[in-house]
Parts: structure tokens; sequence; C-alpha cells
């Protein structure tokens, strides 16, 4: 496992690898807004194409199940952990689902240490809520007896940011609950994480969250944008898409950012989240 | 040794490593480092400006260090966030690191270390220190040497080097003892020293015997990981 | 006022090619490594004397040039030097200067006396406003940060274009021998292209396509940057990019 992990594709010798701190320039900013109103991006991908994607599996085996997954540079890690706890009063015939994670330094110049600022903030709530609204667990399953459900918790972390994190901590997160066991519990029914079990989490077999965020610059829209591109950007717009009795569904959406999106745009979205929910969704079937 | 381990190495037997550089693209230095299934990442950024002003030093760069796991490389979810024992292991790693690095000529700077345990069973502060120096040699930081680290163990009365979470758990006669040390490679220089557990004063240059042993090891390891980066 | 710099290449360059006859084949080292034992050699950047040895007190590429032994750094941030051009973003404007991101440990400071005319002080906004982007020259390194001028050929505010960040220690390659690479790099796109020595390069092209080569190519040379005979596989690459 420790070899699939070190397999890395990234250019351990890449000239342009690390990201700066300074500011990216009104000069590149113009030249990116220019650059989309003709179609073109610096890798040469066309502004709805993705980056390769690649997830690798259990790369944490304290974890109930754990993934890491890969758009281009970017890298962020989920990790499942099951946890018995009481039921909250209002749905006592349901477990509950944590997301949480934090904007580690580690991963990028821009992230600082210290209390969580917005974007550490929505990161796991847009994952949460992406998961939690699509109906792929079934939370009444999730009862052990009247006084006692499972609790998930799923933690995302970026390793490397180089843009669209949301996009890549769904995916993670949602392979790492396909991947998930439950752990053995004791006479008592608490969790004994000794005892690995092959019982996988009630989860909705069609369906698979998945996160798809637009963003704009000036009257272009993009996807999956390197981290020159994101911040380049002025509006962005995710949207929590999957599987639901055989229909597509949005389950959640924010946009983010001061600049409107007009009728047209919004609607202009719609077909290609449609095309982009079955591409990833077809993509990642061979790693599920 | 009266006391067989359980995965079948000999006492002076280390479990496989594994380094990388440059796993952190946005880093200016970056590696992982793994004892078995421990494996630990760290990134380096910097010298960079040092906020708040007041915290800078006019005749060097300052090292910061910055140790933890991630809330599921371990069994019982570690809440995110730094506890008492991340903010002690951030300054051990941090004093473990600074004698081999050369920041005179970087005043009012720092250098920030960043490691993260992505999965434990043993070993986190040894492994993320390895990575750490592997991280800081990447980034082009002048250093003296590298430093190397390894947990040296005491299980009852024999002693064996590189504990696993099994072995640490050890229950019986003298117990088990954790002895976690770093060194400059190549000197005679340590610059982590811990212990908790039960050993005779006498026993100690056993330790560290082992220690030096182990480290040797460990600096080959380093050094294949650094030259293999540029492709040699 | 657009500046076309090739004077911006003070730093050390990575002894290309043509050299390699005399100079013993660059090897990888890492910190605290023995590159050479005995008296006669002399150390010199990177590297530090114990005893009858040479070590490296960096990873990089050791060479030995005759008698002197050196590291060439291969990664790491910008260290500031007297001279070097660099590329910044204008982040303040004081009464009496410009405050500009260099991408380096302390900022850069451009007083108004360093602009290449009379600039009125009621008007230094309209030269250099927040968020532009200057070529600048470091004239001193002092306790209090780095100064900068505009006083030299080439320098200025950039206009048009875009710029990005490679590894500030592969610019040396960038630009090559005496400026064999960049020239190649400007003649095959067509563009106009400043090099700070702080890893921030400026492009700027008749079109969108051929500026996106030209980083795409500069990307090529800081990622093979080891690589000998790197002038002829840019060569190459052109034919095919």
């Amino acid at each position: 496992m420790c070899q699939d992990l070190r397999n890395s594709e990234e250019s351990i010798k890449g000239g342009f690898g690390r990201m700066s701190t300074m500011d990216t320039s009104n000069l590149t900013i113009e030249t990116l807004r220019q650059m989309f109103e003709q179609g073109k991006r610096f890798d040469g991908r066309s502004l709805k194409d993705y980056r390769p994607i690649t997830v690798e599996h259990n790369v944490s085996n304290k974890a109930e199940g754990s993934t890491r997954v890969r758009i281009g540079k970017t890298e962020v890690l989920a990790g499942v952990k099951l946890q018995v706890g009481a039921p909250y009063p209002d749905s006592k015939d349901k477990g509950n689902l944590m997301v949480s994670g934090d904007l580690l330094p580690l991963a990028s110049p821009r992230f600082e240490s210290g209390p969580p600022g917005f974007n550490a903030i929505e990161l796991p709530r847009l994952v949460d809520r992406a998961i939690r609204e699509s109906g792929m667990i079934d939370f009444k399953k999730l009862v052990i007896t009247g006084e006692k459900v499972w609790t998930v918790i799923i933690d995302v972390f970026p390793i490397n940011d180089d843009g669209n994190l949301i996009d890549a901590a769904t995916i993670a997160a949602s392979v790492a609950l396909k991947d998930a066991t439950f752990p053995g519990l004791d006479k008592d029914n608490n969790v004994d994480y000794h005892i690995k079990t092959q019982n996988k989490l009630p989860l909705s077999k069609e369906t698979f969250p998945v996160s798809i965020s637009f963003y704009k610059l000036g009257s272009s829209l993009f996807l999956d944008p390197t981290r020159e591109e994101e911040e380049a950007a002025e509006a962005r717009i995710t949207f929590g898409i999957s599987l639901w009795n055989g229909q597509n569904m949005i389950n959640s959406c924010q946009k983010r950012g001061a600049k409107p999106l007009s009728r047209a745009e919004v609607e202009s979205m719609m077909p290609i989240l449609l095309e982009k929910q079955i591409y990833l969704n077809e993509k990642l079937k061979k790693f599920l | 040794m009266a006391l067989k381990r359980e995965d079948g190495r000999k006492a002076s037997d280390l479990r496989p490593m594994q380094a990388k550089v440059g796993v952190v693209p946005n880093a200016d230095g970056s590696a992982i480092f793994t004892f078995g299934d421990t494996i630990a990442i760290a990134a380096v950024y910097g010298p960079k400006q040092l906020h708040p002003q007041h915290m800078q030093d006019p005749s060097t760069g300052i090292l910061r260090c910055n140790y933890d796991l991630l809330s599921f490389s371990v069994s019982d979810r570690k809440k995110p966030g730094p506890s008492r024992r991340s903010q002690e292991l951030s300054k051990m790693t941090q004093w473990a690191l600074e004698p081999a690095l050369d920041l005179e000529g970087f005043p009012n700077t720092v250098i920030d270390v960043e490691v993260q345990i992505i999965q434990a069973d043993a070993g986190t502060r040894t492994a993320g220190i390895n990575a750490a120096a592997l991280a800081l040699a990447h980034a082009g930081v002048p250093m003296r040497n590298l430093v190397c680290a390894v947990a040296i163990g005491k299980l009852d009365k024999d002693i064996v080097v590189d504990l696993d979470k099994s072995e640490e758990d050890f229950e019986g006669g003298e117990g088990p003892t954790d002895f976690p040390v770093a060194k400059l490679a190549n000197t005679d220089q340590y610059t982590l020293l811990q212990l908790d557990g039960k050993i005779q004063p006498e026993r100690v240059k056993e330790v560290l015997s082992f220690a030096d042993e182990s480290c040797a090891k460990i600096y080959e390891i380093q050094k294949k990981a650094l030259k293999e980066a540029l492709g040699e | 006022m657009i500046a076309k710099v090739t004077e911006a290449h003070e730093a050390p360059e990575i002894s290309s090619e043509s050299e390699e006859s005399i100079v013993k084949k660059r090897r990888v080292v890492v910190p605290g490594e023995i590159i050479v034992s005995g008296e006669d050699y002399l150390p010199s950047e990177g590297t530090r004397r114990e005893g009858m040895n040479i070590l490296a007190s960096r990873f990089g590429l050791a060479e030995e040039s005759g008698r002197v032994v050196k590291v060439i750094p291969v990664t790491g941030t910008f260290i500031p030097r007297k001279n070097n051009v660099v590329i910044g973003r204008v982040t303040n404007i004081t009464f009496n200067g410009w405050v500009v991101d260099i991408d380096s440990a302390s900022s850069g400071f451009l007083p108004i006396d360093e602009s290449p005319r009379f600039i009125n002080k009621n008007e230094m906004d309209q030269f250099l406003a927040i968020g532009e982007v200057v070529a600048a020259k470091i004239w001193s390194i002092n306790t209090r940060g780095i100064d900068l001028t505009l006083k030299s050929k080439g320098l200025g505010k950039l206009e048009g274009g875009f710029t990005f960040r490679i590894i500030p220690n592969r610019v040396p390659r960038v630009i090559g021998r005496e400026g064999s690479m960049i020239m190649l790099i400007k003649e095959k796109t067509g563009c106009d292209i400043t090099v700070g020595q702080n890893g921030w390069i400026w492009i700027k092209g008749q079109n969108l396509d051929d500026q996106i080569r030209a980083r795409k190519a500069i990307e090529f040379v800081a990622e093979k940057f080891h690589v000998e005979g790197l002038t002829d596989k840019m060569e190459e690459w052109f034919e095919k990019n």
C-alpha cells in the first residue's frame, strides 16, 4: 500500500511546481480572460475539461475507509471514522454524519495555521451537503439500539492545492464512504477498533455524489481550474449532484464571490452539469 | 534475545523504510518517509518573511515546526487541531532539526516545517523528523548534515529497534520502553532524546549503539531519495 | 513602456555544454556529503572544508572546476543579491515610493527618486498603481529591506502579456550560456520575454498562442534543467510543439 502511495505521477523534478505567495498579477488575469474567451488554457484543455483524475484506496489503515484523490496536481485525502454515539433528540431513528477537515499549511503557502478561516469552514460544509442530501447514506440503518447509533465522520485534508479542492474532496469523501467497513462492537455495543468486519456502510448502490464547480472570469465559464486560474476567477458556483431513483438530482448548490451569475449562465450550466456528472461517474467506476 | 518479535525481525532490524522527495509540489521542499505502516509527510516553506515583526531575529533565520496526526491516522479519531502532545512533539521536532541548519544567512526570516502523520503505527515523531530533514534538504536550505531519527525500544530486558504499535503495547517483565533518538548524520551528536519506560542507566550506551547503527541505515535511505529526485 | 531585458542575467550561470570538457561531470550531493578530499581544493559556494575534506552544505549538483569546488543549487527560494533584476508586483504606495512584492523573504522598496523620470508625489499611482507589475533592479540590500531602482535599460512597468513563476534556481538554465537559451525561445516564439532572477517571468507576444508556447518552452527547460545538451533538446521540442 505504501507503494501505491508513492506511485505519484507528480514530477518531482517539476521546475514550476512550487506555488508562490505573490498574488496573481493583473496582467495574468487579463491574459487569462482573453484566453478563456477564445477557449484556450495554458495546459491545452478546453474550458470544460477536467485534468486526469486518479484514486487510491486504503491510504490510512486506521481509518474505516480512506482514499487519496488527485486531480492534476491537486491532492486530497479523505478518511472515514465510525463512532458509536447517541442519536440527536429530534431524530432518534437515525445515525449521524459529520464532515470536517482543515486546510493544512502543509498543502499551500496560502494556508495558515490558527483558527479556521472561511475557506477551511466552507470546504467540509460543501462536501457534507453534497453527501447528506444525496440520499447515499441510509441513516436509519445506522441505528444500533434505541440509545446507540453510528456516527460517520469524514475528514478531508488537502495535501497539495493546485485548484478545485472542493470537487476533489467530494470525490475523495464519496469513495472513502464506499470503501468503509464497520469496526466490531463489544458486548456492550461499544466500538472495538481491533475487530475489523467486512460489513459495508448502508449505502445506496446507484448514488455516488460528486461536486461540480463552475468558475467565472469575464464572460467565460470554466471547470476544474488550476490554482492560477482559480485565483483569477471572479465567481464560483458549486453543485452537488448524484443519481437518485434513476434520475440525476442536484443535491446542493452554493455560489461564491460578489460577481453575479446571469440567468442565461445558470441555465447554460445545466446540460454541462449532467454531462460532467455522467463523465465523472464513468471515470470513477474503475476505482470503485 | 529471549524475546521473539512478532513480525520476525531481529533486534537490530528496522521495519521496511521508504522515502521520496517532491511529494508536495506547492512546497519549497517536501518528502514522505515510512517505517513499516507509519507514514509521515513533511513540507517546507521558506525562508520567508516572519510575522509578527517582533519575533524576527536580525542575527539568524528561525525554524518553526508543526507536527500533528491526521484525524483518521489513529484508531480513536483525533480531533483536528493542536493537542498538548502534538505541541510538545512539534517542539521536539524543531530542536531535533535546528542543529543541522545554518540560517545565519537569512536574518529576520522563518522556515516553516509542516509534518503530518498520514498513518500511525508507532515511531511517528521519528518518521516525521526523517521526512522533515529530507524536506529541508530538498528545499535547498543550508545544512551541516541530514538528521536521522529512530525509536529504540526495550521489551522486558531486550533492546530492539523501531518498535511497532503492538510492541509498544507489550506487557510483562520490565515492560515496554520507548527511547526515541535523533542525531546529526555522520556525527556523534544527538538532537532528540526522549524516554518512557524502565531502563537501567548502564544500558543507555547499548541503546545509543543501536541508534547509531539504525541511523546509518536511515541515512542511506534518505540520501538515495534525494539523489533519485535528480535522476541519479 | 515595454521592457526588453536581456541584461537580466547576472547570476552565476550553470556552466553549459561547451565547458563540460574542462569541468568534471556534475553529481548530486546531499548536505554533509564529502565531495572531494585533498588540501589543494578550494571550497566555493554551497560547500565547506572539514579537515582534508570538502563537504556539501546544501543539496544540489557538485561541480569541480579546476581546484574550485561548488554546489549548484537546484531548488529553494529566491535569495536576493545586488544587481539582480526581479519582477515584482506593487502592493502599496507610500509618501516616497512603492512597496513591491518580489516573492522573497523581504519585500522590495522602490523610492520615488529611483523612477526613470521625475514623478510628482501626487501622481505616483499614475506612474505605478497597486497591482501593477514592474521589472526592477536590486541596488541595495540592508537591514531595512531591499531597495529597487528602475534606472537602467529595460526596466520599468510591464504592460500586456502575463507573468508566471519557475523555481528561481532554474533561471540560469532558462537564460543559458550568454543568453543562448532565452534567445532561442524568443526567436522561435517571437515573444518579448523578461526573466527575473526571482523566478518570475514576463512574456508578451503577438498573439495568445505564441505566448502560451513561450511559457511551455520555458517550463520545459525549468523541468529538464539537469539534462545535458539542453539547447539541442529545445530545438527538437520546437519542432514538435
